[in-house]
């Protein structure tokens, strides 16, 4: 099938795209080449060559469609459903004698259908056009005749030369050439691409940074080699040539088209890409189109009802052909009056098979009304509309990021209230990533007093008994400590540190090195905040910012940074002096070196290498002798991780001035290397000179947990939805974090799969690695067996113990293999919560994946960063949370929300909802057109199945459009069963959605059972009770007209009040829509009934003139209404009686009055308003 | 101050209001035991006594129906009725009398009655043109209407097969030797007569086909006059099916015996029709229809039956409130 196939390409993409693939470094040589064959000639746009090259302007345009092709393309994709499909040939086929209706009649809903989602589909792509106006028609500086003058962004052209200003964004990828620096560095915020807002440096080349004024633009000519467009951020392939010379050029030269200049007055650039070729325009792609279960299902109906729909042609074709082939009766025609003599092949009686086969068409086309025609548009107006309720719920609304909940595509609504298994991500999604500087270890003593969550749900796990007396005494301090003094990203406090007072301390060298290295070894930026002269730091991760922080809240304040030096006021003796380092060199951080170095001369000309990165590196790196504090360091470092802390570990050492030199010159040709090998040699570089380091301490910092997230893991854990984490932490951290957040509990069974035991490490050591594989998978298998056994043990003697499976990254390799996912994914089933540690993004999209495709139930991940990506595409439901960590995971996902806690407003109550709407919207949409379409099968039985519809064409055009929709629209959109309040008291109400009992097959084959039953009802009251007498006092009888009135107004009020019956929330909306459609229909017949008889045919004043005035007609409505609704209130009142729904309970349980708000208990909405202003007054308190 | 008013100002709150936050006022009604049973009882009261009323308006419907298409036939002719119908020699009058069982008062209508009678066929409905009826310019659409559309004197006014196999018994009805008189005024619908069928239509080339179907036309009485015809060409909705012949505008007295002299016309024999005439009384309810009273009985009866179960069932067995252990999902748990 085709979805499917969409999906698979979908999945392969998403590596290819992320930026986890490694960077070729081969790729210089390829210049010229294919692939890397552009050619930019810079400030000379009118030299001939560039002008044959023929790039695209800067016009940008996102539209889908354009006045040309819009009627074409939006036709073509309307048309790629299968029911418009059938709706376009039986309306071609409608002018045709075949056809049992005027044309018109079959047209007019098809385009009304049509020209709505069209319509839609318009109006969507004018606001994208409106931004493309805008975005084109913003001005920009460009060098033109000698002369900076202002165009629009649209003019651009490749190699023209511009002048961007600070707080401008850049109008095209441009290559920088020199800026109000004079060393040509830039700051760039990068929000717009990745999200981030940490501001990026970006350098020029020497040779180009001394253009600055407008005259030495005049003589400047230069020619840039490079790469064709791609969609890769975080590379840059080409060079430059200039002044006869080639030089090689980076990422560091290229300014992204929407990326903004900041703390840079301006800078020179020169355009390389423009329009659609700019990188972030290469990555505008749609989100991947997902589709909801509930929607593949629909299909399914819809093929029902086809073959239903074919079934009975095909029946009432062979009755038509029984019937016609009898009008021939030994050579004489029977029923004289239809002719049979002279008649079409349509009834010819001599060829019964061809009128047959005929009538087969015929009937294709009557009984069309079985098939919804506007289910697709309403169902689509109404996720629209139910997003509008999603993205305007005030209660996931983020007050502090200026933030609401955001459905970015509307397809999945339904699907938010069947999610079965949640994959959570942990830092940034369950965490704040808002690191705060706790904790930390120098010279072997431990300092900071503070409690962390973790350290306090752990506290809670081991009893306070068991805590020392000095925590117990910090618990009391903690409060005073906060309201005294409160520094975003620092929560240290220890008085050993604190106040100066560390130079008291034994170890107090060590200390004052240590916070050196925090205040120098980082790539922070200071700001200084013009009004109030405070410094802040932009950082390129908030760890970062967290330790220049603690350093300054310490006494070393960094404050100034050039590209040669690094500044401080450091403390010393009692007062506070300026230290300038000369800085070297710099080193780094990446992934794969897990650390980042500087090499910094102070002002006594002592050479210094200043290091710090992940323990596990840094304990190799370590000088053998004189480590005097490393065991309680590390002692340290295990307690840090287990209290569910960042650590990492800080050392130095002394270089002496030969060894510096010989390194430098090495590292220079490494780094100035153009070969394949480069990066490998600046790590072959880099490790040479970060060896025997001595070892300092080392940090802890907090990832807060984000608010409210244990109670929303509790709740949705409530509402039966299992949670994994995936997490890159260590296992302890991970598994600490669990029980913070209440996904791990105390009476809980964990199943721990690890490969750390001993016989695995040993052989590590020898270095086998098929030996090592061999071994751990063996490992692997026996663990999951023993977790298996012991589940199965427990389900034996059913216990009621919860299991929880916690496992690593490199076991999650090998689980994840095709022989043992299956045993994996069994254990991982009947945990009710499961953690992955240290898992890479790539094996979170496969654990996505497997479990999506392992349990066949609806799996939602949630994350925030570009790590997330993967997984969120390959979720049935990726929701990413906007936070700090950027936009790429928002950009991927299907549901943006600011905060974790807002999930469980978004599963329980929208998801809820959306749910329980689409699912009975699309029951009773099959439901009404059934009951519709076979009254006209019930009428042709009784006209020997000639294909006269029971009604006038226009009732019948009208009865999708008019008389029945909006009363299921607004089922789809306002319908609630309970209200919020109840959703989220009631966690278990959600399950109705994870099991799908509101659209499962017995209730859909219910609700089609009670659209036959309907129109049976429907149409045997209406015929038996109006056989042949009179109808009314002056003798008139029944005729063809009436009868369909007659029906047609009981099919109307049956299936509205069918709605009426069927929900129980009526605002004022549902009273209008199912009232009004129903008085519709009346106001429609006398109009309708009024227009020249040529046109209206069989309604001619047939309401006014023959059915109002009668008695009869209305007691028949009535008896007929009553008796359709019956069979469905026994239903309900029986089910509702013995084997009620939960939804049921609850509401009874609202209506007997146990439901009311008590006095003690706010509603969630005062509560959350008080918490934010109390919050907002401890702020103010602050800034006082 | 400054900036928390600028950010104020493009904060992105989503703006309250019941409409938007889905708070609107609603009414949340249950389907409780109390509700159950209250509508159920409703229903009941409200249907039984409509029951009764039909029923009683409907006995007092008098009606007389006598089927006389295989009595009229002589016995000579009973295994080829064809022969009898189609052939201009037969004498096809027949007498029938009919006894009436009840007082019936003016207005009394006559209605012939058709069985098997597909009217309801499309490509019968299909076959005739308004517009020709309507407008004597439009005489010569006739498109719809083959194979009944014209010949060589051109088209036929009324066109079609609906009007083409208009139904030729006549009956007269004697009492003892007097006629009744038949009115046959206002048989059709005004807005047929006004609207749809022209005053200024005339018939023209009617059953001058090779192929005669049904009764012949006045041509010198405009379409709009012709109200046999209109009767007729408002298709009847089923295959069994009276149509409004005409009034006795007196009473006819309990026992009286009355005399229908029915000139047999119409060939029924040839697909197994059957054809009756019928006399009948009408009131608000129309004829006499049993079924309609029946049907509300029944309904009324069974909402009384169900609505004392359920009494009974929360009399002697009330549920406890909001359980839910009653849940599937839970005892699965429960087992796990």
């Amino acid at each position: 099938m085709a979805f499917g196939r969409h999906e698979r390409v979908q999945f392969s993409k998403i590596y290819s795209l992320s930026c986890f693939r490694p960077s070729t470094r081969d790729e210089h040589g390829q210049i010229g080449q294919k692939g890397y064959s552009r050619v930019v000639y810079c400030n000379d746009v009118d030299n001939p060559e560039a002008v044959q090259l023929r790039y695209r302007g800067n016009y940008v345009s996102t539209t889908k469609y354009t006045a040309i092709n819009f009627l074409p393309k939006s036709l073509f994709e309307q048309f790629r459903r299968v029911a418009n499909i059938y709706f376009l040939v039986v309306a071609c086929v409608s002018f045709s004698p075949l056809a049992p209706f005027r044309a018109s009649s079959i047209l007019f809903p098809l385009l009304l259908v049509i020209g709505a989602t069209m319509a839609k589909e318009g109006v969507e792509d004018w606001r994208r056009r409106k931004q493309d106006i805008k975005a084109n028609n913003r001005k920009i500086h460009v060098y033109r005749d000698h002369s900076f003058s202002e165009r629009k962004w649209k003019d651009l052209r490749v190699g023209d030369l511009v002048k961007v200003h600070k707080d401008e964004y850049f109008p095209a990828d441009l290559l920088l050439l020199s800026s109000s620096y004079p060393d040509g560095i830039c700051y760039v915020e990068t929000m717009n691409l990745d999200g981030e807002t940490n501001l990026k440096l970006k350098h020029a080349f020497d040779f180009t940074a001394s253009l600055h004024d407008d005259d030495s633009f005049r003589q400047f000519k230069a020619v840039v080699k490079c790469e064709d467009p791609n969609e890769d951020l975080y590379s840059f392939v080409g060079s430059l040539s200039y002044n006869n010379n080639q030089h090689p050029l980076s990422l560091q030269q290229v300014l992204l088209r929407d990326s903004k200049l900041k703390n840079t007055e301006y800078v020179y650039g020169v355009v390389i890409f423009t329009g659609h070729d700019t990188k972030v325009m290469q990555n505008a792609t749609d989100p991947p189109s997902k589709r909801s279960k509930i929607e593949r299902r629909m299909d399914k109906i819809i093929y029902i009802l086809f073959s239903t729909l074919i079934s009975i042609s095909f029946i009432g074709s062979i009755f038509f052909g029984i019937r016609t082939n009898r009008d021939l009766n030994n050579g004489s025609y029977r029923r004289w009056y239809l002719e049979p003599s002279r008649t079409t092949a349509l009834y010819d009686p001599k060829r019964p098979a061809l009128a047959a086969l005929l009538h087969f068409l015929t009937g294709l086309m009557l009984y069309g009304y079985l098939i919804p025609i506007s289910l697709y548009v309403s169902i689509e107006m109404v996720k629209v509309l139910q997003s509008v309720f999603i993205n305007q719920d005030q209660d996931m609304y983020h007050e502090e990021t200026n933030r609401p909940a955001r459905a970015r595509t509307s397809n999945l609504n339904e699907e938010l209230g069947q999610v079965d298994t949640v994959l959570s991500d942990k830092t940034g999604t369950l965490t704040c990533n808002s690191m705060e500087f706790v904790k930390c270890s120098i010279a072997g003593v431990s300092y900071g007093r503070g409690m962390t969550e973790v350290e306090l749900a752990l506290a809670k796990r081991k009893n306070v008994e068991q805590l020392d007396a000095g925590n117990t005494s910090n618990i009391s301090d903690d409060h005073a400590v906060k309201s005294r003094k409160s520094v975003k990203g620092f929560n240290f406090w220890d008085e050993r540190i604190m106040d100066s007072q560390w130079v008291n301390e034994p170890n107090s060298d060590v200390i004052q090195k240590f916070f050196r290295v925090l205040a120098i070894c980082h790539t922070a930026i200071p700001e200084v905040n013009r009004d109030t002269g405070e410094l802040s730091y932009e950082a390129e991760s908030p760890d970062e910012a967290a330790f220049v922080i603690a350093a300054r809240e310490v006494g070393f304040e960094f404050f100034q940074r050039t590209q040669t030096s690094i500044s401080l006021h450091e403390f010393e003796n009692g007062k506070t002096v300026d230290r300038s380092y000369e800085l070297l060199n710099m080193i780094e951080f990446s992934s794969a070196r897990k650390r980042m170095s500087v090499i910094i001369r102070n002002a006594e000309n002592q050479l210094f290498l200043l290091c710090k990165g992940a323990d596990s590196i840094m304990f190799e790196k370590l000088s053998k002798e004189s480590q005097p504090f490393e065991d309680q360091t590390k002692n340290h470092i295990n307690k840090y991780a287990e209290a569910g802390l960042r650590t990492l570990v800080v050392a130095y050492r002394p270089l002496d001035e030969v060894e510096y030199k010989t390194w430098e010159e090495e590292f220079l040709n490494a780094k100035t290397s153009v070969s394949v090998d480069r990066d490998s040699l600046i790590d072959a570089a880099a490790e040479k000179i970060e060896r025997d380091l001595i070892l300092l301490g080392a940090t802890a910092v907090e990832d807060k947990l984000q608010k409210g997230v244990p109670e929303c893991i509790e709740k949705l854990a409530n509402a039966g939805i299992k949670i994994w984490v995936l997490t890159g932490d260590k296992m302890e951290t991970a598994i600490n974090i669990g029980y913070a957040c209440r996904l791990l509990a105390q009476g809980m069974k964990q199943i721990v799969i690890t490969l750390d035991s001993p016989d695995i490490k040993s052989l590590e050591k020898l270095r086998d690695r098929e030996a090592i594989a061999k071994a751990s998978r063996e490992s692997i298998e026996k663990q999951l067996r023993e977790g298996r056994s012991q589940i199965d043990l427990a389900t034996s003697k059913s216990s009621s113990v919860l299991f929880a499976l916690i496992i690593d990254g490199r076991s999650l390799a090998f689980a994840l293999d095709k022989s043992l996912e299956e045993l994996f994914l069994k254990i991982a089933v009947d945990c009710s919560s499961v953690i992955c540690c240290r898992s890479s993004p790539k094996q979170k999209a496969l654990v996505t994946k497997m479990v999506k495709e392992g349990t066949r139930k609806t799996t939602l991940a949630i994350g925030d960063g570009a790590n997330d990506v993967g997984m969120l595409q390959e979720a049935d439901i990726g929701v990413g949370i906007s936070g700090a960590e950027g936009m790429q995971a928002v950009m991927a996902s299907d549901f943006a929300i600011a905060q974790f806690r807002f999930l469980e407003r978004l599963l329980l109550v929208h998801g809820h909802w959306c749910y329980r709407r689409i699912a009975m919207m699309i029951c009773y949409f099959f439901y009404k057109n059934i009951a519709f379409g076979f009254t006209l099968l019930w009428f042709e039985a009784h006209a020997s199945f000639s294909g006269q519809p029971a009604y006038n064409d226009w009732y019948m055009s009208f009865y999708n459009v008019f008389f029945t929709s909006l009363p299921v629209i607004a089922l789809g959109v306002f319908d609630q069963d309970v209200s919020a309040r109840l959703c989220l008291k009631y966690p278990l109400l959600y399950q109705e959605g994870v099991q799908n009992i509101l659209f499962n097959w017995p209730r859909i084959l219910g609700w089609m059972f009670n659209g036959v039953l309907s129109s049976m009802i429907i149409f045997f009251i209406c015929k038996n009770s109006t056989i042949h007498q009179a109808f009314r006092e002056d003798g008139h009888v029944i005729d063809y007209e009436i009868l369909g009135v007659l029906m047609y107004t009981c099919v109307v009020w049956a299936v509205n009040c069918q709605m009426a019956l069927s929900i129980n929330y009526f605002t004022w909306i549902q009273h209008f829509f199912i009232w009004g459609s129903i008085f519709f229909w009346y106001v429609f017949l006398v109009i309708y009934g009024y227009i020249n008889p040529l046109w209206s045919t069989t309604a001619y004043r047939v309401f006014v003139e023959a059915c109002a005035p009668s008695p009869f007609y209305w007691m028949t409505t009535f008896l007929v209404v009553v008796s359709t609704l019956l069979p469905y209130f026994l239903y309900r009142a029986f089910q509702t009686r013995f084997h009620p729904m939960y939804h049921d309970e609850i509401q009874r349980r609202r209506s007997e009055g146990c439901e009311e708000v008590s006095p003690g208990e706010l509603p969630g909405r005062v509560k959350d308003k008080m918490d934010h202003l109390s919050e907002r007054m401890k702020h103010s308190h602050r800034e006082i | 101050m400054d900036a928390s008013t600028r950010t104020k100002s493009r904060s992105k709150k989503p703006q309250y209001s019941r409409f938007t936050q889905q708070e609107l006022p609603a009414w949340k009604p249950i389907l409780t035991p109390k509700w159950i049973i209250t509508s159920f009882v409703i229903i009941a009261i409200l249907f039984t006594p409509a029951g009764l009323l039909c029923l009683w308006a409907s006995e007092r419907v008098v009606e007389i129906i006598d089927r006389y298409d295989d009595d009229c036939l002589p016995d000579s002719y009973s295994t080829d009725p064809d022969s009898f119908i189609q052939s201009n020699n037969t004498n096809k009058t027949c007498v029938r009398t009919l006894k009436v069982p009840r007082k019936m008062t003016a207005p009394i209508f006559i209605y012939y009655q058709l069985d098997n009678f597909y009217q309801n066929h499309r490509r019968y409905v299909k076959s005739r043109s308004d517009k020709q009826l309507r407008d004597p310019d439009e005489a010569d659409e006739t498109e719809d209407c083959k194979p009944i559309n014209g010949n060589d004197d051109g088209p036929i006014v009324p066109c079609g097969l609906v009007a083409w196999s208009l139904f030729n018994d006549t009956y007269k009805f004697f009492k003892g030797n007097k006629a009744i008189d038949i009115d046959k005024k206002d048989i059709a619908w005004e807005s047929d007569k006004k609207y749809k069928f022209g005053s200024n239509v005339y018939p023209k080339n009617f059953q001058n086909w090779e192929l005669i179907g049904g009764g012949a036309l006045d041509e010198s009485k405009p379409l709009s006059e012709q109200e046999d015809l209109i009767v007729w060409m408002k298709t009847a909705a089923l295959p069994t099916f009276r149509k409004l012949y005409g009034k006795i505008n007196t009473d006819l007295e309990a026992n009286e015996t009355i005399t229908v002299v029915i000139q047999n016309n119409y060939n029924t024999y040839v697909f197994g029709g059957e054809k009756k005439v019928a006399l009948s009384t009408a009131n608000w309810i129309g004829g006499k229809n049993d079924f309609f009273g029946i049907s509300f009985l029944t309904i009324g009866g069974v909402c009384f039956f169900v609505a004392i179960n359920f009494i009974l069932l929360y009399v002697l067995k009330p549920r406890p409130l909001g359980d839910p252990s009653y849940l599937s999902w839970n005892r699965n748990q429960g087992a796990q």
